[in-house]
């Protein structure tokens, strides 16, 4: 059966704020999911910040967390670029997507 | 000596070679080179390997003459539920007067055609003999033994076997495609490579940053955009919808919706929706780069705060209660989706994360490469309809991708420079190949950017976003 073209172009402007909308209200859900689930969270950051205090006591914790790296990466006296390619090789010899690995911190080893 | 010769005449005969030179053979060639070509871009190129050398392959079998392992006219009879012919393969049901036959009818109709009645005549006939009653086989004997008619059609619609037909009668009549072919007529296929889907996906990224959420609906512009094209260049709402859902760049969601509201058209869509997927970096660099600027492409965007592993767990539950009781057509995909990522992430059932991340998947992409690729019967993929499919799914991503990136400058804005617009292009599903080039593309601009994990999280949005368009077609344009 075909469509009129007016029909047509009110499906497809209705189909895309549909999805607008049903994205939409699905991100309140998660925002609402998300701040329930970090209020009560300080405790459990606390901890992890000390695990990586006593984990790494005698480097200093300037450095800077690598962008993009889910705010899990830690650098410590290792320059972004080398952080890059050292997560390129880890993945590329594990043969895994680096999106499916977790970097919690790199360090130079210094002799 | 004679008999010898008599034999192989006859094996001559009966060969699949013979095939190619009656009716429509050479189509069948054409056929087999295209499925060449396929394996070609599948194994040289490395397109999308693992489904388009099975859809490939699944095109050779399904082309060779004699061969008998699909049936197209089978699975049309199974679509209009109406009387099938397998003796000469086709459906009784005549698309023009959108009318199915019976048997009696049907006969009546071929020998009446081949005597010079039009279809109107016909049909007014049929009406007639409706309202008064009457003997149609009486009149159709009347009708042979009164007109030199074309014997060949006397001999085709003689004695001929006709049912009705379901899955079980499929598995007892069809070839061995027609079996696996099941799997996708009934959705099965789509939903369990969604299961490894959600298996393999990380949603923390999305989690961690909602308004990504924002960049995988924008990515959906593509869909709807080559489904009003679509309508334009003639096809009908069912089938546009079908062909739209390719900008969604996500096959297992393709395959369904087509398999749902055009099933006719599942070879062409399957094979554009792959393809387009494999040429990902090369369809999205240029309309990124003209679309953004250098300062845009450039932006170092912020770490995304950790997500904990119980977030993790209640994100599958809540998205799929949401979803799907807000769009209740959504269930099989956003529930076999949540289903295969709540596998991944509770931490207790990583045997079976791993069956569906691995096994499973793996099993099901070569039943539903080589099933998707036996639909491309060389009478239904050769027409003017394919090339016009090809085309549109080339606008769906181009467009798709448009989307993403226009809603991603939108958010560049608002943000103060913080986004960077270009992982809104990896709003378009094709998981992780679309986020890939968001971060070739920003490390180009300034080689200290790493966009990946915030380019996933517009990604995987990308694919619950083509689910949720998905749902709105299958629900408008659905039976």
């Amino acid at each position: 059966m075909k469509m009129k073209l007016s029909e047509a172009l009110i499906d497809a402007v209705m189909g895309w704020a549909v999805v607008f909308l049903g994205i939409a209200l699905l991100v309140l859900v998660v925002v609402l999911l998300g701040k329930a689930m970090t209020a009560k969270k300080p405790a459990a950051v606390t901890a992890h910040e000390a695990a990586v205090a006593v984990a790494v006591p005698e480097t200093k914790s300037s450095g800077p967390a690598a962008p993009g790296a889910a705010g899990e990466l830690k650098l410590y006296d290792t320059p972004e670029r080398d952080a890059a390619m050292i997560m390129a090789i880890v993945a590329d010899e594990l043969k895994l997507p680096i999106n499916e690995l977790r970097f919690i911190s790199i360090k130079e080893v210094k002799k | 000596m004679e008999n010898i010769l008599e034999t192989l005449k006859k094996l001559w005969m009966d060969s699949g070679f013979m095939g190619f030179f009656m009716g429509g053979g050479w189509k069948s060639l054409i056929m087999i080179i295209v499925a060449l070509v396929l394996l070609y871009l599948g194994i040289k190129k490395k397109f999308e390997p693992l489904l388009l050398v099975g859809i490939a392959f699944g095109t050779l079998l399904t082309n060779l003459p004699g061969a008998d392992l699909y049936h197209m006219g089978m699975w049309d009879a199974y679509v209009h539920e109406c009387p099938y012919d397998p003796v000469n393969d086709y459906a009784l049901y005549n698309s023009a007067q959108e009318r199915i036959y019976t048997q009696d009818e049907y006969y009546y109709y071929v020998a009446a055609r081949a005597c010079g009645r039009t279809s109107d005549q016909i049909e007014e006939y049929f009406d007639t003999l409706a309202s008064e009653g009457g003997d149609i086989n009486a009149d159709f004997q009347a009708l042979v033994l009164s007109t030199d008619y074309d014997e060949d059609v006397a001999m085709s619609v003689d004695g001929s076997l006709v049912m009705e037909l379901s899955f079980t009668d499929i598995a007892h009549l069809g070839g061995l495609l027609d079996i696996l072919y099941i799997g996708v007529k009934a959705g099965i296929y789509p939903c369990l490579i969604f299961i490894g889907v959600g298996a393999m996906t990380d949603f923390g990224p999305l989690i961690a940053n909602p308004k990504s959420f924002f960049l995988g609906a924008a990515a959906q512009f593509g869909v709807f955009f080559a489904f009003f094209g679509a309508v334009l260049l003639g096809f009908s709402g069912n089938e546009a919808a079908s062909i739209g859902i390719i900008g969604g760049a996500d096959g297992p969601t393709a395959i369904l919706t087509c398999m749902l509201l055009a099933p006719a058209l599942l070879g062409p869509i399957a094979i554009a929706a792959y393809s387009y997927m494999a040429l990902i970096p090369m369809i999205q660099p240029p309309i990124m780069r003209a679309l953004t600027t250098e300062k845009e492409r450039s932006v170092k965007m912020e770490q995304l705060r950790e997500v904990s592993k119980t977030e993790k767990i209640v994100f599958p539950i809540v998205v799929a209660g949401f979803v799907i009781l807000l769009l209740p057509s959504t269930a099989p995909l956003i529930g076999c989706l949540m289903f295969g990522n709540l596998l991944r992430e509770t931490g207790v059932t990583e045997r079976l994360s791993d069956v569906a991340q691995n096994a499973l998947m793996n099993i099901v992409t070569l039943f539903l490469g080589i099933s998707v690729g036996a639909t491309t019967v060389a009478a239904r993929f050769l027409t003017v309809n394919t090339l016009k499919i090809v085309l549109l799914g080339l606008i769906a991503f181009c467009f798709s991708t448009v989307g993403g990136l226009l809603v991603g400058k939108l958010m560049y804005k608002l943000s103060g420079g913080k986004i960077n617009p270009l992982i809104g292009a990896a709003g378009v599903s094709a998981v992780p190949m679309a986020a890939r080039v968001a971060q070739v593309e920003g490390q180009k601009a300034n080689p200290s950017n790493f966009l990946l994990m915030h380019a996933m999280g517009p990604n995987v949005a990308g694919v619950i976003g083509s689910a949720i368009a998905a749902g709105f077609l299958i629900k408008v344009f659905g039976a």
